[in-house]
């Protein structure tokens, strides 16, 4: 049970610390990774970087031995990686510090870096006591050679996220690894946070540590990594010292061979305009005017934001996580409560977070996560889809499931929900028809304005042109504003507009459809013009 | 081009849903017989109990089983109704004795170890049925409003309101309740006591409004899955408030039949019988699950109704004193074990 607890150069300086080649990866009908090679060198950190689903978390899943690749080989010092059971094997030689902190809250910093690994007395016939004082001085230790400081006797749940941050990666160099896969590693803390991150980072590097770098934002790849690699779709398409790329190289390679919306859904821009701009001008349905929102909880911001949606408009609010986008959308339904400002719906002023008053009001809501919010697993589809309209549909308060079926069956079949009858528990669906449960539910009220966040997440790709479909063919005939707010650049197709939001202020807004995805993408990560 | 592939998709359409309808077939037959999961265990309770007993069969002890059963079975409905929405109440046995000790005690005479006011018993009924009302408004409050947790908060609660209950009377059982006060758990419609058919309304009621009604449907959606009912506009808040003060309403109905049955009020009534333990055991094995959001009346009754004939049984064997308790535990783990062999994995939970 001896760690080496002093920073060491490998022996064998010339073999990359972790490698990995020609891996291949399948989920189903998915490919997920598709023959990526990668390579960790000591003393560097390699940026990672690619949209939502382009295998980021797959290849780092696969190079932390969490699951084996299809095909393909990971490396590690030039050896061949332990057997994928003997977890404990990997952390010695190569670790992760997710986005979510892997702290045990209730357990001190001591307990927390030599988790499932405390060192034991000797002597006593080995009966696994564990040896408090020399857990401590070897956490004091490891945090000393590493210049580190945070108390090794202090409870986890008393730290900031960024000691947290700390701790795990105190854990990952206890147990031996000189190679660090950091995902996301500042979403979640504020901008002096991050920086000394940094610096912890760079001095990692000066001493022999190689690190991965996953982030959704370019500028700090710039600014901390002496590498750059672009998955897409499973490929790695670009991989070069960062000296050599400039943002707008990284830029086109995320985004891939500049083809706009090739699968555009079905309504046609003519067919679309007139009920639009009649609904509009004639002021039959009131404009949403957000007013000076404020909003701050860890890891999401939103500074004075206002936004104004005319009748009958549809808009798209996008922007990368954290950016705010979401937590807009979500005042607007009256989920969330902001800190300041106001919501109005024509002269109307909403309540904050009355996700009820909302409702009467008029607004219809696609929540973003469909399993916690968007659907009530144990109930049939027919009664989820009217659970916002139970008022209307009940006779004295009592709803029978033939009204409630026959308010449901249109619905239903707009959105071609597969099942076995409307009756079927919502449990039992697949993830695209629970999709189109949870969409309904917000059409069935015959909503004003409706408010969808990532409405298409997780979903086949022709569910995802029904629902884009959909909504926009309900907005067009009912003359219904849409505030669609969605890190998925194809939702945008169907919206006039588009806002984009950087670090919880509006950055920049599209007026112009077709939009073009460089240009989206670019505005996103705070770069080009505003 | 564009209409072969609709029509292709609308095939493929077709096609899962029938075998998905085919899928849920079975599903709905097994989801039948974890309904009635309990039945079979009911049939050979009763004929063990009639091979056991010639005077099991007769129509006196059914009807005593009956009427034994209904005060239980109310608070089964109330504590039902709670656990569906996610939440517990240990304090409905409490209010089950309280709110009828409160009123008794204002409506009997000094002699009969009341207080002396001989409030009109009509009032007292009120009463009983205002205290019910507090006790869960108050627990609701604390638990939704201020956010504290049920199992302590309704636990704190039990131990106030049974030692309130002890106090008003030091320690007394009141006597002679006015016919009026005692009428709904002492009087017969027939050979059948009116307590029985009472409860047997209320669970049928109950049964059709879980069902029908629109907030019947809320406390589903609100039990099954909280966010999302909040997410679709229902007033989560004011439903789980108001199913708490619906509970110990309840609790206080099926107190007020138990104390005209035995035409006083104990002041152990309740807390001191620890009958909590039974209405939790009824629910549970009935298939009402602790987790919130799954089970019904039907279950819940035939829950109530198996203890009933178990508790029966002991008694005309006469089961030795010492030893009822433990049979009691014994057969609540039995039960709840067969009912998660039949009703599978959710079940019993």
């Amino acid at each position: 049970m001896s760690e080496p607890v002093i920073p060491a150069v490998p022996d064998h300086a010339a073999a990359p610390a972790a490698e990995a080649a020609g891996i291949h990866k399948r989920f189903g009908s998915t490919r997920a990774l598709q023959g990526v090679d990668l390579s960790l060198q000591v003393g560097r950190c390699l940026g990672l970087v690619g949209r939502n689903g382009a295998g980021k978390s797959t290849l780092v899943s696969i190079l932390s031995g969490l699951y084996p690749p299809d095909a393909g080989e990971v490396r590690l010092d030039g050896r061949p990686a332990p057997s994928l059971g003997d977890l404990a094997a990997w952390r010695g030689r190569i670790a992760t510090v997710f986005q979510h902190s892997m702290v045990v809250p209730g357990l001190t910093v001591a307990e927390n870096v030599f988790l499932g690994r405390p060192p034991r007395r000797p002597g006593i016939g080995g009966l696994g006591i564990v040896d408090w004082r020399r857990m401590r001085e070897q956490t004091r230790q490891v945090m000393a050679d590493w210049g580190f400081n945070v108390n090794a006797d202090t409870a986890c749940g008393n730290l900031t996220v960024e000691q947290r941050q700390v701790v795990e990666i105190t854990r990952a160099l206890a147990a031996g690894t000189r190679c660090l896969l950091l995902d996301e590693p500042t979403a979640a803390l504020e901008r002096g946070a991050a920086q000394r991150l940094f610096d912890r980072i760079r001095q990692l590097q000066a001493q022999g540590v190689a690190i991965l770098y996953i982030s959704h934002h370019l500028e700090e790849v710039f600014e901390i990594c002496t590498d750059v690699a672009v998955l897409r779709d499973g490929e790695m398409v670009l991989a070069a010292p960062l000296g050599e790329v400039t943002k707008e190289d990284l830029i086109a390679a995320m985004v891939g061979p500049k083809v706009i919306h090739a699968e555009r859904p079905v309504v046609s821009p003519a067919s679309r305009t007139e009920p639009v701009r009649a609904a509009a001008d004639g002021g039959a349905h009131p404009a949403l005017a957000v007013q000076n929102v404020t909003f701050a909880s860890p890891g999401v911001f939103l500074g004075n934001v206002s936004l104004t949606i005319r009748g009958g408009e549809r808009v798209g609010v996008t922007g990368l996580r954290g950016s705010g986008a979401t937590t807009l959308a979500r005042i607007v339904a009256g989920a969330a409560t902001p800190d300041a400002g106001q919501v109005r719906l024509g002269d109307r002023v909403l309540r904050p977070g009355d996700r009820a008053g909302a409702l009467r009001a008029g607004i219809g809501y696609i929540p973003e996560d469909r399993q916690a919010d968007g659907f009530v697993p144990l109930l049939g589809a027919a009664e989820n889809i009217t659970m916002t309209v139970t008022d209307r549909l009940a006779r004295g308060g009592f709803v029978g499931p033939r009204r409630r079926e026959a308010l449901a069956a249109p619905l239903a079949r707009r959105l071609s929900l597969v099942s076995a009858g409307l009756g079927q528990p919502v449990r039992e669906l697949s993830g695209g028809n629970q999709q189109k449960v949870t969409v309904a539910r917000a059409l069935a009220s015959d909503p004003v304005l409706i408010v969808a966040i990532t409405p298409t997440r997780g979903v086949d790709v022709a569910s995802k042109q029904l629902l884009l479909s959909e909504l926009e063919r309900v907005t067009s005939q009912t003359g219904a504003s849409l505030l669609l707010a969605t890190d998925e650049l194809d939702d945008l197709v169907i919206c006039d507009r588009v806002v984009v939001l950087v670090r919880g202020e509006i950055f920049t807004e599209f007026t112009d459809p077709p939009f073009d995805r460089e240009a989206l993408i670019a505005a996103t990560e705070g770069l080009g013009a505003r | 081009m564009s209409e072969t592939k609709d029509k292709l998709a609308a095939l493929a359409a077709d096609v899962e849903s029938a075998l998905a309808r085919r899928r849920s077939r079975s599903a709905a037959a097994i989801s039948w017989i974890r309904e009635a999961a309990l039945l079979p265990v009911l049939a050979v309770l009763l004929i063990v109990g009639a091979v056991l007993n010639s005077h099991f069969l007769t129509v006196s002890n059914i009807t005593g089983i009956g009427q034994q059963i209904s005060a239980l079975g109310v608070v089964v409905v109330g504590e039902s109704l709670i656990l569906l929405i996610g939440g517990m109440d240990l304090s409905l046995e409490s209010t089950y004795g309280l709110a009828p000790m409160l009123a008794a005690w204002l409506l009997v005479p000094v002699a009969a170890f009341g207080n002396g006011m001989l409030l009109n018993p009509y009032l007292g009924i009120v009463i009983l049925l205002a205290v019910g009302a507090a006790v869960g408004l108050v627990n609701g409050l604390l638990i939704v409003k201020g956010r504290l947790n049920g199992f302590i908060v309704t636990l704190g609660m039990t131990i106030l309101l049974a030692g309130i209950q002890d106090g008003i009377v030091k320690g007394q059982a009141p006597f002679n309740l006015p016919t009026a006060f005692g009428y709904l758990g002492a009087a017969n419609v027939g050979a059948i006591p009116l307590s029985l058919i009472v409860a047997a309304a209320i669970f049928a009621g109950t049964g059709v409004f879980l069902r029908y009604h629109r907030l019947g449907r809320a406390i589903y959606a609100v039990g099954g899955n909280r966010e999302a009912a909040r997410a679709a506009g229902i007033k989560v808040d004011q439903v789980r408030i108001g199913v708490y003060i619906a509970g110990s309403i309840l609790a206080a109905i099926g107190g007020l039949m138990e104390a005209g049955r035995v035409s006083s009020v104990a002041p152990t009534q309740g807390y001191g019988e620890g009958i909590i333990f039974s209405v939790f055991a009824a629910a549970v094995i009935g298939g009402v699950s602790l987790q919130g959001g799954r089970g019904n009346m039907v279950g819940a009754a035939s829950g109530v109704i198996l203890l009933g004939v178990v508790q029966n049984i002991l008694d005309l064997e006469n089961a030795p004193n010492y030893w009822i308790e433990a049979i009691d535990g014994g057969v609540i783990l039995f039960a709840l074990i067969l009912a998660r062999v039949i009703g599978g994995e959710a079940s019993a939970e």
